[in-house]
């Protein structure tokens, strides 16, 4: 292992996979995510059989044992299950990452399958809001994840100033990254600032354009050792950092009950990746963040350390996040204009812009952080050529 | 409407609730409040714990105004408010409600453009033993 101790760079995705991304996909989550697993091993040029590890998101239903049998992959030796979410995205690459360095197997698939747009919303199903936790949120109306995320947002505006122009802003540099990427589903749908302005509330003071996707479709990646990745098919990329993030004292996605809720698990996944990688955040040359809600984007600017405290607002301004700004962030389009699959096209999205493919392509990348979701548990990936 | 489904840790919280009084969790040890309840303190680790009974008194930390869609109940009333409120006599604890201008009132009576945050309130308690706030100056 070369790199020194750790995940760094002992492990590479090698493969990337994705279905198409639709309102409505006729095909149901198991046969998604079988298309999306085999796209991303026909990526890598790696056998079914050869796959020895699976990790996906604990909200995945097409589970370890239907996906194996389904594709016909080896006799496995680990898989691993990340809670949370959104949250778990980037943690199921760093649970194959760590695996694989630790020699507990030797090809990792990272998968995640969705029905989310034709198939039905857990919050307008009476049941799935009454675990006892929603005692403390539920009978008072603040029903959603939008209404959860909204209430931080409200108190982020008010302590630091931050505008509805800033959310805009990040609303803005996804969708236009969407209508580069043919495979978006806002690919022909440009966005402005009247539109952005004029549209319905969906929790105030979050609009529609504030909200992502609601999207039908799958997306996988292989993971194998820097060794193996040498001999795939496609040019490596490195997984040089990775952390998972549960702040002290954190709670769901309501947390307003911390001491400090505006410095969410971001800031405690980002203090581990850095101190685990060779670059700090001025080195990054391309950012996908976690974006199922606009104010996600300045909250992780911050707690990644690409602005100070309060400043990921005004971080926003000036085209800072477009394509030849100071951060291009979610460059295919992200959570509110590709698609929505739980942030995983996020991860496929880092490993198309480290390979220069990517539909909106920033040149000469050679570094991209990924984060998963904010505001609840998260991850977070260092990605390198 | 939903209603509370409550857990043994916190229960007593809604029972004191019916009763019209407003009271958190609170270390038995070290005296520390802590909110949602639960069945150990985070500070000292102790299993004993009280419930200490507060003046009802604090200020809005954040809001929310829900549009539809909504789960029907809540749709109807909408757009209506959602506050956080930061307690005066356990700064650490915010609870989550409604601002009404009385305690019976719906959901949606209280005019959004006029919720300010930083603004004082006081609980109150509609009919069902549910906590809400009006302002302490209307
Ligand atoms: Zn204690």
């Amino acid at each position: 292992m070369t790199g020194g101790p750790g995940v760094k760079d002992a492990t590479a995705i090698v493969g990337i996979g994705q279905t198409p991304f639709a309102k409505r996909l006729p095909e149901d989550e198991r046969t998604l995510a079988c298309r999306a697993v085999l796209a991303a091993l026909d990526d890598a040029g790696i056998a079914p059989g050869e796959v020895d590890a699976l990790a996906s998101y604990t909200m995945e239903e097409t589970d370890e044992v239907e996906l194996a049998k389904a594709v016909g992959l080896g006799d496995l030796t680990f898989f691993s299950k990340v809670g949370f979410g959104g949250g778990g995205s980037c943690a199921t690459v760093a649970h194959l990452a760590a695996a694989i360095a630790a020699g507990q197997a030797t090809v990792g698939v990272a998968w995640r399958s969705r029905k989310r747009g034709s198939g039905p919303r857990p919050w307008t199903n009476t049941t799935a809001q009454l675990p006892t936790p929603a005692q403390w949120t539920r009978p008072f109306g603040l029903l959603r994840p939008a209404d959860e995320i909204a209430m931080l947002a409200r108190r982020y505006m008010h302590e630091y100033g931050a505008t509805r122009d800033h959310l805009f802003n990040v609303a803005l540099a996804c969708r236009n990254r969407a209508n580069q990427n043919p495979a978006a589903i806002m690919y022909d749908r440009p966005l402005t600032r009247e539109m952005y302005m004029t549209s319905r509330w969906i929790s105030e003071p979050l609009c529609l354009y504030d909200n992502c996707l609601e999207t039908d479709g799958a997306l996988a990646c292989v993971i194998v050792s820097a060794e193996r990745a040498r001999d795939c098919r496609r040019r490596p990329v490195y997984v040089h950092s990775a952390a998972q993030g549960l702040p002290a004292q954190h709670h769901g996605m309501v947390n307003y009950w911390n001491d400090d809720p505006l410095t969410g698990p971001s800031w405690t996944a980002a203090r581990h990746l850095w101190k685990h990688a060779d670059f700090t955040p001025a080195d990054v040359d391309v950012a996908q963040i976690y974006d199922a809600f606009t104010p996600l984007v300045p909250l992780s600017l911050e707690g990644y350390g690409f602005c100070g405290r309060g400043e990921g607002g005004a971080f926003t301004e000036g085209g800072a996040l477009e394509i030849g700004g100071r951060l291009p962030v979610n460059t295919g389009g992200g959570g509110l204009s590709e698609a929505y699959v739980h942030g995983f096209n996020l991860i496929n999205e880092g490993v198309k812009q480290l390979r220069g493919i990517a539909t909106a392509q920033v040149p000469g990348a050679a570094t991209c952080l990924v984060t998963a979701g904010e505001g609840v548990p998260t991850s977070a990936l260092l990605l390198r050529s | 409407m939903l209603s509370p489904v409550t857990d043994a840790d916190g229960a007593p919280f809604w029972r004191y609730a019916a009763q019209g009084e407003l009271r958190v969790q609170t270390c038995a040890d070290c005296a520390e409040p802590r909110f949602p309840p639960r069945p150990c303190c985070p500070h000292c680790q102790s299993f004993t714990s009280e419930w200490r009974r507060l003046s009802g008194r604090g200020r809005i930390w954040s809001y929310v105004v829900p549009h539809p869609p909504l789960l029907p109940d809540y749709a109807a009333q909408a757009p209506y408010n959602v506050i956080v409120v930061e307690l005066t006599d356990a700064p650490r604890i915010r609870l989550i409600g409604n601002l009404v201008p009385e305690a019976n009132a719906p959901l949606g009576a209280f005019p959004p453009d006029r919720i300010r945050i930083g603004a004082r309130v006081q609980a109150v308690f509609d009919d069902a033993g549910l906590p809400r706030w009006i302002l302490e100056r209307p």
